[in-house]
């Protein structure tokens, strides 16, 4: 009896130095000049943690290095490349992303509001949507495969465009069932190894499993360019791959579960800085 | 030649758990969720169990635990409580029931139970992602719970 109460108390006693030597002290500044948020209160909705931080705390010195510099970051050639993807004409009606619009910088702000509800349609869409509609409705082409590198590649290129930007998704109103649908998912102990989100990311950011660092699972920084697969890893993707090590059926990438899911990290991070696209191990 | 079928055999059934062993769903946990009963009969094989705690593939409990004994294994974990003395300060049948389902000892742990084969939510063919094509079968086989419990109990602090 009193080892089983000595082991609880143990047990009680490990976490919060680990969540000490958790994220590092570092502040994050992008080529010396934009100063981000990567550390702040946790927004009001978020009942079990205090702070928030961007997941670029808890990588290696090495891997941080990569995302402060711009010249550094090699997720910047798929960005170029979506550059010119976005002057490009493709599909029936001749048209390209720069014919509609004013330039990608006028696209600043918009991944900072997303995923969001689309008013004539009440669904709730992520940029990936909104990139597809674009392609299939107005320039009649084919749309892009989700987690390929040309979509992610546009989605880096919009969201960079917020860089710096205080991440603020809007939880309420119409937005207000998905949201919850969300926050459900993610609480849920899926998979043989009945693991929730909530047990890696908000139970144990800080630990070690195995050889990762768990961060606080947070997606300002998506689509972000993974080293171990050398390409842009988007948000659907990283979702399917953390479902699927808790040896469970996963959801599809596009599906409404993920878009609902996506809401609602989206919204744990609110406050925290755009960092779009950042580079993790 | 017979002996190599045998094997073989063996290697494709994968799981094969034997007719003597006690299934998931009729373990019995004594209200402190320990586990009196060998799962098996046969006694366990701590060299085995080592092999276990320490493998991806099996209980891959080193992912959250950290163990001395198994220190040439890079990368232990600190999701769970360090398990060096865990045979000091835990009954045989208190391993047993730990590594079966932990949640009977432990309300709500995140610590999966290596010894039981229904009541997931949306549980997958292993690591693929997909649903299952045939029954569940438990993370552990009845034996290799029994080789597990036989390391840890050779976990003493001195
Ligand atoms: C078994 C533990 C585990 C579970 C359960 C889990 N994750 Fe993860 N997750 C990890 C690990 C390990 C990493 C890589 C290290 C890190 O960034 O935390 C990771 C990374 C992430 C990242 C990338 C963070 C970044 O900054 O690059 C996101 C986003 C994420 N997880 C979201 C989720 C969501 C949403 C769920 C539930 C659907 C979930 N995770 C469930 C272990 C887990
Ligand atoms: C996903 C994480 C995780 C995995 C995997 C895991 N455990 Fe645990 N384990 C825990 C946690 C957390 C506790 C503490 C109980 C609690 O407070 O929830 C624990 C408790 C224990 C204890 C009792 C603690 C003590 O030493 O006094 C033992 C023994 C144990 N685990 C053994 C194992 C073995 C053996 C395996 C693999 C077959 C394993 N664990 C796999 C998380 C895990």
């Amino acid at each position: 009896m009193n080892t089983k109460a000595l082991t609880a108390i143990t047990a009680i006693l490990v976490f919060p130095v680990a969540v000490m030597a958790g994220p590092d002290e570092e502040n994050l500044v992008i080529n010396g000049e934009l100063d981000m948020t990567s550390v702040t209160k946790a927004p009001a909705h978020l009942e079990n943690l205090d702070t928030i931080y961007s997941g670029w705390h808890f990588r290696t010195d090495e891997t941080q290095a990569l995302q402060i510099d711009d010249f550094d970051n090699p997720a910047m050639i798929f960005v170029d490349q979506a550059v010119d993807l976005f002057a490009t004409v493709d599909g029936a009606a001749g048209e390209s992303c720069a014919s509609c619009h004013d330039g990608v910088e006028s696209f600043k702000g918009l991944q900072a509001s997303m995923p969001k509800v689309d008013a004539e349609s009440g669904k709730l869409v992520v940029m990936e949507d909104l990139i597809n509609r674009c392609r299939t409705d107005r320039m009649e082409a084919d749309a892009w495969k989700w987690s390929g590198g040309e979509m992610q590649g546009m989605v880096a290129l919009i969201g960079l465009q917020s860089r710096g930007m205080p991440m603020n998704v809007a939880i309420d109103g119409d937005a207000a069932p998905y949201w919850e649908q969300g926050k459900e998912m993610y609480y849920t102990r899926y998979g043989q190894l009945e693991l929730s989100c909530a047990n890696c990311h908000e139970d144990n950011w800080g630990n070690m499993i195995r050889a990762d660092h768990l961060s606080q699972g947070m997606i300002n920084g998506f689509p972000t360019y993974r080293l171990k697969q050398a390409k842009l890893i988007s948000r659907h993707n990283r979702f399917r791959g953390c479902i699927r090590d808790t040896r469970a059926e996963t959801f599809a990438e596009g599906s409404d579960e993920f878009r609902a899911l996506e809401l609602y990290v989206a919204s744990r991070g609110n406050g925290l800085s755009v960092e779009t696209p950042a580079v993790r191990q | 030649m017979k002996l190599r079928l045998l094997t073989l055999v063996c290697a494709m059934t994968g799981f094969a758990a034997s007719a003597a062993d006690t299934d998931p769903k009729d373990v019995t946990y004594d209200e402190y969720g320990a586990v009196e009963v060998s799962l098996t009969g046969v006694g366990g094989d701590a060299a085995n169990g080592a092999l276990i705690v320490g493998d991806k593939s099996k209980g891959n409990c080193v992912a959250c635990h950290a163990v001395t004994a198994l220190a040439d294994i890079p990368f232990h974990g600190e999701v769970g409580p360090m398990l060096d003395g865990a045979g000091d300060r835990w009954t045989e049948a208190e391993l047993r029931g730990l590594i079966a389902n932990a949640k009977m000892t432990f309300e709500g742990t995140v610590m999966p139970a290596f010894y039981k084969d229904d009541g997931y939510i949306r549980p997958g063919d292993a690591y693929t992602g997909k649903a299952p094509s045939a029954p569940l079968a438990s993370i552990l086989t009845a034996q290799e719970i029994e080789d597990v419990v036989a390391f840890l109990a050779t976990l003493k602090e001195e």
